[in-house]
C-alpha cells in the first residue's frame, strides 16, 4: 500500500465529515495519523473547528 | 424545567438582555448573510416568531439557544430561497467554484508532506478561548477572510447544518466539488485562528 502523504492526509481529515471513509482510506489515515505529529495536531484543529460552530449556532 | 417555570425565565421584550441577545442574532445573521439589510430582516422576522410563539418555550434549552434556533430557521428559509433565485448554474460554471488547493500547495513541500515552518503546531485548552470575546472576533475576522464563495458554502454546512447533498443542489455544485471547497474553508480557517491567535498574535 502505498505510503499516504499530509495532503492526502488533510483531504481525508475534512472529507470523513462529509462522507464515510473507506476501510482502506480509513486505515491509511490511522497509520498515518499516528507516525505524523503535524496531522494528529490537524485533525484536533478541525475538532475544535466543529466546536466552535457548535457553539456560534447556540448563540 | 416546567413550562409555567420556563415562562417566568423569558425577560420583558424591552429588556437590556433581549437588546443583548438581538445585537449578536444580528451578527450572526451578517455572518451568513453578508448582507446588512437581509440580515436585518431576519433578526426581525425571527423576534416576532419568539413572541407570537414565546408560549411555546419549554425551557429544554437556554432561552438564548432557542431564540438563535429559531433565527437559523430563517435564515436556512432564505438562503433556500435566494438560491433559486441567484444563478446556480453562473455559480457552478465559474472559475472560483472550480478552483482547486493550488493556493495551499505552499504549505506542502513537493512530496505532499509538511513544509516544517506550516506544520500544525499543538492548540493549547482551545475551549477556554471560547470563553472570550477576543477569540470570537479573531474567528470573525478569519470567515471574512475567506473568499465569499467559500465562506457560503462553509456556514451553510457548518452553522446552519445543510447536509451535503442540499448545498450541492441549491448552488449547482457537484459533491466533489463541495468536498473541496470545505476542505479549503477547513484549510484556511486553521491557518488564520493558528496564526492570528494560537501562536499568541491576539492575546
Amino acid at each position: 500500500m502505498k505510503m499516504m502523504n499530509c495532503k492526502d492526509a488533510t483531504r481525508l481529515m475534512s472529507e470523513r465529515y462529509e462522507r464515510t471513509l473507506s476501510l482502506r482510506e480509513r486505515l491509511s489515515l490511522k497509520v498515518h495519523t499516528a507516525m505524523c505529529k503535524g496531522c494528529s495536531n490537524y485533525g484536533q484543529h478541525l475538532d475544535v473547528l466543529r466546536l466552535a460552530a457548535k457553539r456560534l449556532r447556540e448563540g | 424545567m416546567t413550562t409555567a417555570s420556563a415562562q417566568a425565565a423569558i425577560p420583558p421584550w424591552d429588556d437590556a438582555s433581549i437588546t443583548a441577545i438581538r445585537r449578536d442574532m444580528l451578527r450572526f445573521a451578517r455572518m451568513h448573510l453578508r448582507d446588512s439589510g437581509a440580515a436585518e430582516d431576519m433578526v426581525q422576522e425571527a423576534l416576532m416568531a419568539a413572541m407570537t410563539s414565546a408560549k411555546r418555550f419549554a425551557g429544554r434549552s437556554a432561552f438564548k439557544t432557542w431564540m438563535f434556533a429559531i433565527l437559523r430557521h430563517k435564515i436556512v428559509d432564505h438562503i433556500r430561497a435566494s438560491s433559486r433565485e441567484i444563478c446556480g448554474s453562473d455559480l457552478a460554471g465559474s472559475s472560483e467554484m472550480d478552483a482547486g488547493l493550488e493556493e495551499f500547495d505552499v504549505l506542502f513541500k513537493r512530496g505532499g508532506h509538511w513544509n516544517p515552518e506550516d506544520r500544525p503546531s499543538t492548540w493549547s485548552d482551545p475551549e477556554a478561548s471560547f470563553e472570550q470575546d477576543a477569540f470570537w472576533t479573531v474567528f470573525d475576522i478569519c470567515m471574512n477572510n475567506l473568499p465569499e464563495h467559500i465562506a457560503r458554502v462553509y456556514t451553510m454546512r457548518e452553522l446552519l447544518e445543510l447536509e451535503t447533498a442540499e448545498i450541492c443542489a441549491a448552488l449547482g455544485i457537484t459533491s466533489n466539488n463541495c468536498f473541496v471547497i470545505l476542505h479549503r474553508a477547513r484549510l484556511g480557517l486553521r491557518v488564520c485562528l493558528e496564526s492570528r491567535w494560537f501562536q499568541g498574535e491576539a492575546r
